[in-house]
This record gives C-alpha cells, sequence and structure tokens, in this order.
C-alpha cells in the first residue's frame, strides 16, 4: 500500500487550491484524486467570464481560473491521478480508488481534504409531474453537451430555476442558435447574481417568471411541451394560472447538492442544512485530519471563495501531517446564530487555534434589507457591519481577528446575529 | 412460416420464449418498443408476491403461488437478483382484524406456506420504523424482490441464445387468419405468418384479443404512480409492507428493492390513454399521504425519482391465459396485472407447454437452460478486480458515479445478445443513470459509448428508441 | 427626453435605475445607492459593451477535444454579439491550442480578436 501524507480527493477549484496551499505550507507529499480526465473540474464547462475578480483582480472564464491553479500544481510537481474514482475512503484514512491502469487500489493517508464538489438537483427530486422523455437536461449536463461536446440538446426552451448556472445556460442556449421561451423561478426572487439576470436574460428578451414552477412536462418520446404556473405563498401552483409553452427542452437549474456519498460511508457526521460536513475552524471534519472545502461543504457562488476556503483546508491538513496546532485538546465552542442565517461554517470554534484572521461565511433564509450582521462574543458585540440587503443567493461572511479571541480568554459563546438597523 | 410468434417483450412474452426455447421452435417475438421490457414490465412494484392476495381458486392466485415457487430456481439459473424479504400486510385497528384473518385463511387455501398472523410487538421488533398504533400483520416469508428489468431482459437473453428471434421496432397492426391455417401477423416492417400466436401484449392485449375473436374483451389501462428513494433510505423498512385494503382503497406498499432503495406506491388511476405514463401532482400527494399511514416518518424528501406504470386492467379483473376458443392457435396471455410479474414464470411454463402439446414440439437438445448476467464488478474481492481491470481496462473506468457503474459493464450491455441501443437500454441493464443524480453526470459520457460501440453519430442515441433524440444538432448549427 | 429603466448589477441590491436623455446625452440617473450604479447607467446607455464567451471547433486534438473555449479579448458593443457569435460559426483551429491565441481575429469587425481561453493539446 502505498503512502502519502495527504490526499486530496477531487482535483476542481477546491482541491488544486488545497494542494498549493498544503505545499506552500510545507507538506511536499501530496496526490490529487481526479475523476474527470483533466484537472479543473466543472470549471472547464463554465466557458462563461467572471471568475477571478477577487483571486487575481481581473475577469477570467472557468478554464482559465482553472488553468492558473493546475498550472501551479504542475510547476510544483504536486502528484495527481487523473480518471480516477475514489471508491471508499475508511475511517482509518485509507483511500480506496480505481482506474483503468492501477486497478482497484489503496492508499494510506495522514490527513485527507475532501474536495469533490457537489450535483445537480434532478427532475426526480424535484417531483415534477408529467411524462419522461428526453429533453429534460440538468443545466450543468446541458452546459457539458454544448460547451465541451459541441452538440446542442435541443432548439426551444424552458428554462425551471434562476440559479447562475440556469441564466448563464439561458444566454449560451440562445447564442448557440436556440430560442430560450422563459426561466420560471419558484421563489419570489431569483437565485442568481443581479449580472446574470441583466447579462443572460435582459439582453436577449427573456422573460423571468418568479414564484413560478412548471407543473406538467408533455412529450412521450421527447419533451413537446411544458406547462408553467404561479405558486402561492406556499410554493403550491395556483390553480388556473397555468400557461402552456411549446419546446422540445426542459433545463432545471434547481439547486446543488454536495456530493457527500463518500463522507458519510467514512463516518463524517454532516451537517442538515448544508448537507456538507460539519467543520470546526480548521475546516476539519468530525474525523481528525479530514478536511472539507469548496461545495462539498457547502454550495458557493464564487469560485474565489472556493479557492480561499480550499486554501485554508489545505493549510490545516498540512499542519495536521506536521503535528502542528491540530494536536492536543480541543476546545470546541458552537457558533450559534439568530435572526436569519441559515447555517455557518465552520460550525464550531476552538479560539486557541484560530489564526489571525478566521473567515466565516453563511447564508440567510430570505431576501432581507437593512440589517445589521453582528457577532458577540460572551455577549458582547465584536463586528457590526450595515448589509443593506442580504439574499440566499448570495453568501455572507464575518472575519474575525485573533485579537477579539484574545480579549474574551475565558470564551463560553458566539453567535452571528442579523439584527434589524 | 413461424410455428410461434410472440406479440409483446415484456416480462410474460419474453417468459413465454423462454420457456419455449426449451423446445425445438421457430419462433419470433414482436415488440414495438426499441428494447424488451418497455411497458408495463419496467414501471411497477418489483415484487414477487407470495400470492395470500388473489381470491382462493382464481387463475391469478394459482399462477401466482406457482410463479412465486419457481422464482429463486429461475432467478439462479439466469442470475438475476432475487431475494426473499418477507412481506407483511399491516392492520392499523382492532376493527379490520377479521380482514387480516380473512386475508390469512385465502392464502392458507392459496397454498401459500408459512403465513402467521403475528401481533405488533413482534411487527415492531420486525420493522422499527412501521407505525406505533399497528396492531397486527400477515407475515408472508415468502414474499421476494426481484428486479423487473433484470428478470425480463435474461429471460428474453435466454430465449434468444437458445434460438427464439426477436424483431424490435416492429409493431403488430393487424392479425388475421390464414386461409392455408395458421395465422397472419401485419406488422409496420412486412406480413409474418404463424401457426400460432401469442398474445403478450400487455395493456394492448384486448385490441389484439378482439381482431380475432367474437368473444370480446375489454382492458383499462389503471395507472400506478410510484416514488423511488435514494439508497441511503437502504433499510428504512426491510420487508415488504402493504396495507391492509380498506375505506382509503387498495392502499400502498412501502418496500426495500432488490438494489437496495425504497419503493413506494402504487395509485391507482383508470385512464383511458395506453400511453399514459405521466405522474400527477395528485398522484404523488396521495402516495406520500398513504404510504406515511403505515410508515410515519418515511423520508420520501429523499425521493430520486416518480414514475408512472400501466396495469393492463381486464374487465372480468382475471388473468386470461390460453387459447380463445373461437380462435384456435391464438393464445391470450391478457388481463396481466398484478400479480403478474410475479406469475410470469408460471405464465411463460404453461403457456410453452400448452404450444408444445399443440405444436407437438421436440425437446430442444442444444437448449441451455443457464444465462450469465452482466458481471457486476463489486462482487469480486479486490484482487479479483484488479485482474479484471489488468485485462479488461474499461472495468477500471467508472461511468456512473452514483452507481459506481464501469464502462466494462456498459459494453457488456451494448454486446451481449439483445444487447442497449439507448441510454434506458443502458441503465435498465447496468444501472448507469439509475442514482442520485439521475444520469445528470454520466449520460453524455453514455452517449460517446453508445455511438462509438454501435458506429452511428452522438445525434443519433436516444433515451429510447424512436424520436426520443438526446441532441438535435451541433453547435450554432443554426446560427 | 427619453427615459431609460435599468437595473443595477453592481451588487445584489440591484437598484431599480432610471436614466433620462435627450439627444443620446444622459440627463440624470436617480435610483442609484451609490455613485457606482451612476456610473453603470451612464455606459449602459450610451456605450454598452460585452465580453462574448464561446466555443470554436478544434483538430487534431490528441486528448479527442473537439471543441476549445473562446473570449473577446475585451469588450464589445452589445449590438454586435450576434454577429460575433455568426463570425466564429465556422472556425476550426488546430490543436494544440494555448491560452491567449487568437482564434478569430478581428471578429465581426469590431477591432476586437477571438481568442482562446483553454490549453488544448
Amino acid at each position: 500500500m502505498k503512502n502519502y501524507d495527504i490526499v486530496i480527493v477531487g482535483g476542481g477549484p477546491a482541491g488544486l487550491a488545497a494542494a498549493n496551499a498544503a505545499y506552500d505550507a510545507g507538506a511536499r507529499s501530496i496526490l490529487i484524486l481526479e475523476r474527470d480526465k483533466e484537472l479543473g473540474g466543472i470549471l472547464n464547462q463554465c466557458i462563461h467570464n467572471g471568475f477571478g475578480l477577487h483571486t487575481f483582480k481581473e475577469e477570467l472564464t472557468g478554464p482559465e481560473y482553472a488553468h492558473r491553479f493546475a498550472e501551479k500544481v504542475y510547476k510544483k510537481q504536486i502528484e495527481y491521478k487523473l480518471s480516477t474514482m475514489v471508491m471508499n475512503i475508511s475511517p482509518e484514512k485509507v483511500v480506496t480508488a480505481m482506474n483503468r491502469e492501477d486497478g482497484l487500489f489503496d492508499i494510506q493517508a495522514k490527513a485527507i481534504v475532501l474536495a469533490m464538489g457537489c450535483r445537480e438537483r434532478s427532475r426526480g427530486a424535484l417531483n415534477i409531474p408529467g411524462y419522461r422523455p428526453a429533453g429534460i437536461y440538468s443545466a450543468g449536463t446541458a452546459q457539458r453537451l454544448v460547451n465541451i461536446e459541441g452538440f446542442m440538446p435541443g432548439r426551444e426552451v424552458v428554462i425551471l430555476g434562476s440559479g447562475d448556472i440556469g441564466l448563464i445556460m439561458a444566454r449560451r442556449m440562445t447564442l448557440e442558435g436556440a430560442k430560450v421561451k422563459v426561466v420560471a423561478e419558484l421563489m419570489p426572487y431569483s437565485g442568481g447574481l443581479k449580472r446574470n439576470i441583466v447579462q443572460c436574460l435582459n439582453d436577449f428578451d427573456i422573460p423571468l417568471k418568479l414564484s413560478h414552477t412548471v407543473v406538467d412536462i408533455e412529450g412521450k418520446e421527447r419533451v413537446t411541451g411544458v406547462t408553467i404556473a404561479e405558486v402561492d405563498s406556499h410554493n403550491k401552483p395556483i390553480s388556473g394560472t397555468e400557461e402552456h409553452y411549446d419546446c422540445d427542452t426542459l433545463l432545471l437549474s434547481c439547486g446543488l447538492i454536495p456530493e457527500n456519498e463518500l463522507s458519510r460511508d467514512m463516518g463524517v457526521e454532516l451537517n442538515r442544512v448544508t448537507n456538507g460536513p460539519t467543520v470546526n475552524e480548521s475546516l476539519e471534519t468530525s474525523i481528525p485530519g479530514v478536511f472539507a472545502a469548496g461545495n462539498v461543504l457547502h454550495v458557493h457562488d464564487l469560485v474565489d471563495f472556493v479557492s480561499e476556503e480550499a486554501a485554508a483546508a489545505g493549510r490545516s491538513a498540512a499542519a495536521y501531517v506536521a503535528g502542528g496546532p491540530a494536536d492536543g485538546a480541543r476546545n470546541d465552542i458552537p457558533v450559534a446564530v439568530e435572526g436569519g442565517p441559515r447555517y455557518t461554517v465552520p460550525c464550531t470554534i476552538d479560539p486557541a487555534k484560530v489564526g489571525d484572521e478566521l473567515v466565516v461565511r453563511f447564508r440567510v433564509g430570505g431576501v432581507m434589507k437593512n440589517r445589521f450582521v453582528n457577532v458577540y462574543l460572551d455577549g458582547d458585540r465584536v463586528i457590526h457591519r450595515k448589509r443593506p440587503v442580504m439574499a440566499p443567493g448570495e453568501m455572507e461572511e464575518v472575519k474575525l481577528k485573533r485579537a477579539m479571541f484574545e480579549a474574551h480568554p475565558d470564551l463560553s459563546s458566539i453567535c452571528i446575529k442579523v439584527e434589524e438597523a | 412460416m413461424y410455428d410461434v410468434i410472440i406479440i409483446g417483450a415484456g416480462v410474460i412474452g419474453s417468459a413465454v420464449a423462454r420457456f419455449l426455447s426449451r423446445y425445438q421452435v421457430n419462433a419470433c417475438v414482436i415488440e414495438r418498443e426499441e428494447d424488451v421490457c418497455c411497458g408495463t414490465s419496467k414501471a411497477n412494484s418489483a415484487i414477487i408476491h407470495a400470492g395470500f392476495d388473489a381470491a382462493a381458486g382464481s387463475l391469478k392466485a394459482r399462477l401466482n403461488v406457482q410463479g412465486s415457487v419457481m422464482m429463486p430456481a429461475l432467478a439462479e439459473d439466469l442470475d438475476v437478483p432475487f431475494r426473499r424479504n418477507g412481506s407483511l400486510v399491516v392492520c392499523m385497528n382492532e376493527e379490520d382484524r377479521p380482514k387480516l384473518q380473512a386475508l390469512y385463511e385465502n392464502g392458507l387455501k392459496n397454498g401459500v406456506e408459512g403465513l402467521e398472523i403475528i401481533d405488533g410487538q413482534r411487527l415492531r421488533e420486525m420493522e422499527p420504523n412501521i407505525n406505533p398504533d399497528a396492531v397486527a400483520a400477515l407475515w408472508a416469508p415468502t414474499g421476494g424482490i426481484v428486479c423487473p428489468f433484470h428478470l425480463t431482459i435474461a429471460l428474453a437473453e435466454n430465449a434468444n441464445t437458445n434460438g427464439v428471434e426477436f424483431k424490435l421496432n416492429t409493431e403488430v397492426k393487424a392479425i388475421s387468419p390464414r386461409k392455408e391455417g395458421g395465422w397472419a401477423v401485419q406488422t409496420d416492417k412486412g406480413v409474418f405468418d404463424a401457426k400460432c400466436i401469442v398474445n403478450a401484449a400487455g395493456v394492448y392485449a384486448d385490441i389484439f384479443h378482439n381482431m380475432v375473436s367474437g368473444e370480446k374483451i375489454h382492458i383499462t389501462p389503471r395507472r400506478g404512480d410510484y416514488c423511488l428513494l435514494d439508497r441511503s433510505t437502504g433499510g428504512f423498512v426491510s420487508h415488504t409492507i402493504f396495507q391492509l385494503p380498506g375505506a382509503l382503497g387498495k392502499g400502498v406498499l412501502v418496500s426495500p428493492t432488490i438494489h437496495g432503495n425504497t419503493i413506494v406506491g402504487p395509485t391507482a388511476f383508470n385512464i383511458e390513454d395506453r400511453e399514459g405514463i405521466n405522474t400527477t401532482a395528485e398522484g404523488i400527494a396521495d402516495l406520500t399521504a398513504k404510504a406515511g399511514t403505515t410508515v410515519p416518518n418515511l423520508p420520501i424528501r429523499q425521493v430520486i425519482t416518480s414514475f408512472a406504470g400501466l396495469r393492463a386492467h381486464e374487465d372480468g379483473d382475471e388473468f386470461l391465459v390460453g387459447e380463445v376458443a373461437d380462435a384456435p392457435g391464438f393464445i391470450d396471455c391478457a388481463g396481466i396485472e398484478s400479480p403478474g410479474l410475479s406469475s410470469a414464470p408460471a405464465i411463460g411454463l404453461e403457456v410453452a407447454e400448452l404450444l408444445r402439446d399443440k405444436l407437438n414440439l421436440q425437446e430442444n437438445p442444444n437448449y441451455v437452460g443457464k444465462r450469465k448476467g452482466i458481471l457486476d464488478p463489486k462482487t469480486l474481492s479486490k484482487e479479483e478486480r484488479t485482474a479484471l481491470i489488468k485485462e479488461q481496462p474499461a472495468y477500471g473506468q467508472i461511468i456512473c458515479r452514483c452507481e459506481s457503474v464501469s464502462e466494462g459493464e456498459i459494453l457488456d450491455a451494448i454486446h451481449r445478445p439483445l444487447g442497449a441501443k439507448s441510454l434506458d437500454g443502458v441503465k435498465r441493464r447496468t444501472r448507469a443513470g439509475m442514482g442520485r443524480c439521475q444520469s445528470g453526470f454520466c449520460s453524455p459520457r453514455v452517449m460517446e459509448i453508445l455511438a462509438r460501440e454501435l458506429g452511428v453519430s452522438q445525434s443519433d442515441i436516444t433515451k429510447c428508441g424512436g424520436a426520443s433524440r438526446l441532441i438535435v444538432g451541433t453547435a450554432k448549427d443554426r446560427v | 427626453m427619453e427615459v431609460k429603466n435599468l437595473t443595477c448589477i453592481g451588487c445584489p441590491m440591484g437598484c431599480p435605475l432610471e436614466v433620462t436623455m435627450e439627444n443620446g446625452e444622459v440627463l440624470s440617473v436617480t435610483g442609484n445607492t451609490c455613485p457606482r450604479g451612476a456610473a453603470y447607467a451612464r455606459k449602459e446607455v450610451t456605450n454598452p459593451t460585452r465580453i462574448v464567451t464561446s466555443t470554436v471547433r478544434v483538430v487534431g486534438s490528441t486528448t479527442g477535444a473537439v471543441a476549445v473555449s473562446c473570449k473577446t479579448a475585451s469588450d464589445i458593443p452589445k449590438g454586435k454579439i450576434f454577429a460575433c457569435v455568426k463570425d466564429i460559426a465556422g472556425v476550426s483551429v488546430e490543436a494544440p491550442v494555448h491560452i491567449g491565441d487568437v482564434v478569430k481575429a478581428d471578429v465581426a469587425g469590431t477591432g476586437v480578436d477571438m481568442i482562446a481561453t483553454k490549453e488544448v493539446m
């Protein structure tokens, strides 16, 4: 059995950033296992621009962004295996993987970074009634078909869900010669960025119908039409509001789900809100030495923050291997929330383990205007930040400084509150 | 001229074909769809019923019990996953006890083995997630679960290997008696003659029957909606949980599937459209509500897909199996609704023997009753699997990550007898695309493999034959 | 006088902007919360531009790639988006392709090159 200090499961943006950061923190025995035939993950099919503004201060496309990180991995000669599927990870950190060349093989890792990303919610999981013909695609599958394979999955398109991938695909399909008839969104607000609504829908006069959903799919072999209807405040279709659209394609952009089957099977504790592992300030899961970052941990909007988060996980993994601060007894304080946040990453913080700065990320449950994000350590307000608007589609963050914790040596409670201005 | 033409390659047509292939016979199965197992056989509860339900003395009862008895050996011979997980009919209140008792006694009359009425406490020991209000249950240890795709495909494949021809993508338009004797079957691909016809056309069986007989029958397509839950729900129930038929109708079942998912269903809606396999919001809501009465905390939110199937319900509420009185040589397998899957082996055997006697068929000396299914590498040891990959590297390439299906399995599915030609064909044979992402990740790759192996363009690959094309052109072709 | 309504894309606020114009000149911008909104509105009504991203065919790839992603090296007028796509519809490039390689010079007469955004071997 081969041994590595750090095995990184997934060679997408999270895995690449984790590998680079672990290397920069001194780790040398690193292996990335990637199931696709190239590094970069889903970024390779995200050919639109808008990536990297935070990281590189310039606007890159997905493949360009991925390449910047992959190139560093090549230069550092970090090992990676492509077309390799991780089949199982044991709680003792034996990673069982498989590919054409090596067959089924085991690797003993000292630390593991989980960076498997996420998958799209399928038609089945949405329980959309109707027939089950060809022509129903998740937006990401259509994106792969168009951008990587050069195929047209359809000519006349209805899109359900106004998440960013759905909006991006509305523009992509339009530019490739398809007619996008409408984008329906169940919620009364879009889950996508304003910029994408303007540049992907408004630019092409594609209507966005908020508080609408698909109530029927027609077509026995190929989609021939869909019916959408307005929904009430309980998201139930309102009778009499049905509208029929002739189309040959239904694209779904209805949410992403972290892919944690490997994590669950190895016994990592999962958070019911995020569907990702519960992690502490070091992005360490319930199994010591197993870290998680990126969309497998919680679904992000911006890849820049994936990279930032994954770099932190990579550094933690390197520190764990080096036997540094990750050792010893822990003093985990749960991060409580009030007034809006649905979850936080991390979920617990050991003040002694906090570096110069700790980023805590969260999402709110609904659109909120004119609020303050306040952070309390034992009732003392240490952060007080005005937020003119917050929405579920935009991840929020607060940055806790080591000095804040040092000022509360006997800390017992940490709370993030969203409060009215 | 064929000795026998079988109309329909569902589980019944395929079972008849397989048992018939034991004899020296010139037989052909004609199927409208591009693959076997495309109608009722692909969308049902996947249950092998113990046989306590059908009225004592009925054909349904006899064939069900016989089929259930035959299933273990048949599954073994055909390498089809089958397990006797046992079934429970749950009684929710004391007033219903007589009904439970009646069901038990009916089962005894039908010859079902091992039946027992158990009390609420033992029920909860067996199924901790059952509604705590349940007072008793009928325990049928011979109830089982099977993969209906694998069963049908295996029967068809084995029949084909033993010499039965399959004409897929061929639709029967008319059937008429020939002056010289026998039957002329007119299809969209020409006319085929046969001495005998087996009508295993599912919800269309009445149409074919009525073409040749003055004794008209009538089949109502009865739609059943189902929900399939993620494998992470596996073990939430370990037996097939039936509801005691009550004021709310027949109730829905909650059962593990042979592949470790949980299935919930079916509803029952009589409809007109013989192709009406669309699910409806009311159907799904109905299922969820009813399933909750026996299994209250069922993780229904873990649904990965919902689908609907049609039962071929004949007005007489009974299977019609046998030669039609006023149409000699025309053999019905009509009205095969539940317990049709369970009865399939018995119907196949019975019809094959009927044809043997009628046509004076001789044993087929080359008959091989055993068939090897698609190798599931998950059943191999690490060393065996690595050795397999060394020999055939395609087994090292995972295509469907949710169900861990390798390229090797997909290649096998495509190249074996009656191989897969579509995405659904691959899915039913290998489970690629049947997992939690519902083919989001693997469909482009399976399409690529299908195109390469079948030597066609990717734009010719369909979901399930016909007009179900997945790709309509190339990027910018109409810009 | 002419009034145009826009949605600001600067941040999640998505301020509804109202731009009053006369003879192509912006007279006023209202509805914005911050100066970025006003600047965006002025640009958007007088000279809206976009980066266009797409793919072109690639031949001879050793990895089996059939397409390479590309983008306009800088913004082009919004009105030229479709002309730009049309102009690259028949373009085919030979592998290897490197990030930044020009796949179509002066796309649709914009003076801007379409460049590759992916390494294709």
